[in-house]
């Protein structure tokens, strides 16, 4: 079964696309990244997917069910959310503002169970010290923290999550990265979103790049970011070693004026073969390093260098 | 839900401040008129029941409501009501309520009930209030109707409650509009300002003679009937005119805000 289904999701303001004719699926039990620039739709998607806001077109089914404006959904008593900044009443202690929100929808058992998991989650996101403490004066990452354990309050089975490392720091964005991994491997659905490629490449099973609302790319990571083989050759002749190699079918080289010389490799052409023919040629190999095309090129790639409107 | 909202106003100081200004206000009005007893000639302007207060504690609370209702009333159901959903969307935890879900039908009605309770602890506080400081200063006695014949204090003390659930009630029709207000727009301060002009513009425009034909149709027009009850044998009317119209605005308004925020995209 699907956790979380768009067909043709549309949303639109005046003639801006903001969220163009989307086709999303997400599996139950996968960690899905959402990546796309600022501006790309991303929060757009979220806020439709969990009806704050009416698409335009399109329709979106979250947990098997329709999702609305109208009455409340059930599919969203089962479903953890954070959108965006994650708010919260600051004249409140931290332990408060989750009894509020424990208190806020759902069944009467809904709330006893979510009343009954608020010092776990405190604990799991590290703010048991902190509970009894304003959220007035928390720091953005202490409030980061209380919005994941807000969203997992309920023991939801999906978890959407946007931009959840917002304003932490390396060590804490681990955590997170590490949390949200158990809670995968425990059964739960997690989308994340994110601007930040190496959130989503480190820890996602599959990867939807969004740009100007419309999804460009959708894979694991390893296959978003290419089959081709990259290797750069550090020779004494450039301009031989490019005469020899341009002879060899499957090989692909880098533009003249750029150096080192680089070349892409495809087929099946190997490593090892260009070595041979550039060293029967009489060029002297230095090094002859594969690289990795990085997701980040991906990306920007897809995305025309990121420059996708604010 | 009406339990979560009571656990938010109870821990946010506007809420005691605002409670402290309307239950100071009978304070204020026994200290004022013990140091300076008000002469017949001199108060011609003075509110309602104000020159009886030296002869009878009981006219404190009333005195008390017809001091508060037509400002600090205004104020309180603007805070209330017109904050209500706007001071969510501003603060963002709007959309947290709303995912939980919280129902967004259930969010307005909850905000109105909220709004409408505390209105009538704070009414009830205002009546408490005079009711202590009158009785302290001025002692209680039998109270003289504004026709002529009397009440005695079991008699009186039930209608002043009664005057505060008429004062509530009529305020029903401009909690709502302040509900409604609410729902168009994220900004807390804006929609709480709104209501506040709206209600006061109301009392205004009821007070200005040559508008005579709208009068019935505003609001508040209804918002002093409760003197009335202080009649024999009580004049029913114009508190009955008042509850319709209240009731009508309280309708109209509540439906409008449901269906306005029922569609709303909430993107704050």
């Amino acid at each position: 079964m699907t956790a979380l289904v768009t067909r043709g999701l549309t949303k639109r303001y005046g003639d801006v696309k903001v969220v163009d004719e989307l086709d999303l699926t997400v599996e139950r039990g996968e960690l899905y990244g959402f990546l796309g620039p600022n501006g790309a739709g991303k929060t757009t998607t979220i806020r439709m997917a969990l009806g704050l806001i009416a698409p335009s077109g399109g329709e979106v089914d979250l947990l098997g069910e329709r999702m609305s404006l109208r009455g409340r959904p059930s599919c969203l008593a089962r479903t953890g959310a954070m959108i965006e900044e994650p708010a919260f009443y600051r004249f409140l202690s931290g332990r408060r503002n989750l009894e509020v929100f424990a208190k806020a929808g759902g069944s009467r058992q809904d709330v006893r169970r979510r009343l009954g998991r608020i010092e776990e989650m405190l604990e799991t996101v590290g703010l048991t010290s902190a509970a009894t403490k304003r959220v007035k004066a928390y720091s953005q990452g202490m409030r980061q923290r209380l919005g994941l354990a807000a969203a997992m309050l309920g023991e939801p089975e999906i978890l959407v999550l946007d931009e959840p490392t917002n304003g932490l720091d390396p060590s804490g964005m681990r955590e997170i990265r590490q949390l949200l991994r158990r809670l995968t491997d425990g059964g739960t659905t997690v989308f994340v979103s994110s601007h930040l490629l190496a959130e989503v490449e480190a820890v996602c099973d599959r990867v939807g790049v969004l740009s100007r609302g419309r999804l460009v790319a959708e894979g694991p990571p390893s296959v978003l970011r290419g089959a081709a083989e990259r290797v750069r050759l550090d020779v004494d002749d450039v301009a031989k070693a490019r005469r020899v190699l341009s002879a060899i079918r499957g090989v692909e080289l880098s533009p003249e004026s750029e150096l080192p010389l680089r070349v892409r490799l495809l087929d099946e052409v190997t490593a090892a073969q260009v070595n041979a023919a550039l060293v029967s040629a009489g060029v002297a190999v230095g090094a002859l390093v594969p690289e990795r095309e990085s997701l980040e090129d991906v990306f920007l790639e897809l995305v025309g260098d990121g420059d996708a409107q604010g | 839900m009406l339990k979560v909202e009571w656990i938010k106003a109870l821990r946010r100081w506007r809420t005691y401040l605002i409670a402290a200004a309307l239950g100071g206000v009978p304070f204020l009005i026994v200290l004022a008129v013990k140091l300076s007893p008000p002469t017949p000639s001199a108060s011609e302007d003075a509110p309602p029941f104000l020159l009886q207060i030296v002869h009878n504690g009981l006219f404190a609370p009333l005195t008390g409501l017809a001091v508060v209702q037509p400002f600090f009333m205004s104020l309180a159901l603007g805070l209330f009501a017109g904050d209500a959903i706007a001071g969510e969307a501003q603060s963002g935890t709007l959309r947290s309520l709303l995912v939980r879900p919280a129902g967004r039908a259930r969010l307005v009605l909850s905000k109105y009930a909220a709004a409408m309770t505390l209105l009538g602890v704070l009414l009830l506080g205002v009546i408490a209030s005079g009711a202590v400081f009158g009785g302290i200063v001025f002692g209680f006695g039998p109270l003289p109707t504004l026709s002529g014949s009397s009440l005695s204090v079991a008699q009186a003390s039930l209608r002043i409650f009664a005057a505060g659930g008429y004062i509530l009630l009529a305020a029903a029709g401009i909690t709502a509009v302040g509900i409604f207000v609410s729902t168009l727009t994220d900004s807390g301060p804006g929609a709480t300002v709104a209501t506040v002009i709206l209600a006061i513009t109301s009392q205004i425009l009821d007070n200005i003679p040559s508008l005579r034909t709208i009068h019935a149709y505003l609001p508040t027009h209804g918002w002093l009937a409760y003197t009335d009850l202080f009649r024999f044998p009580v004049d029913w009317a114009g508190m009955r005119a008042g509850l319709v119209v209240s009731g009508a605005y309280a309708m109209v308004f509540l439906a409008a805000a449901l269906l306005v925020f029922g569609r709303k995209d909430v993107t704050a």
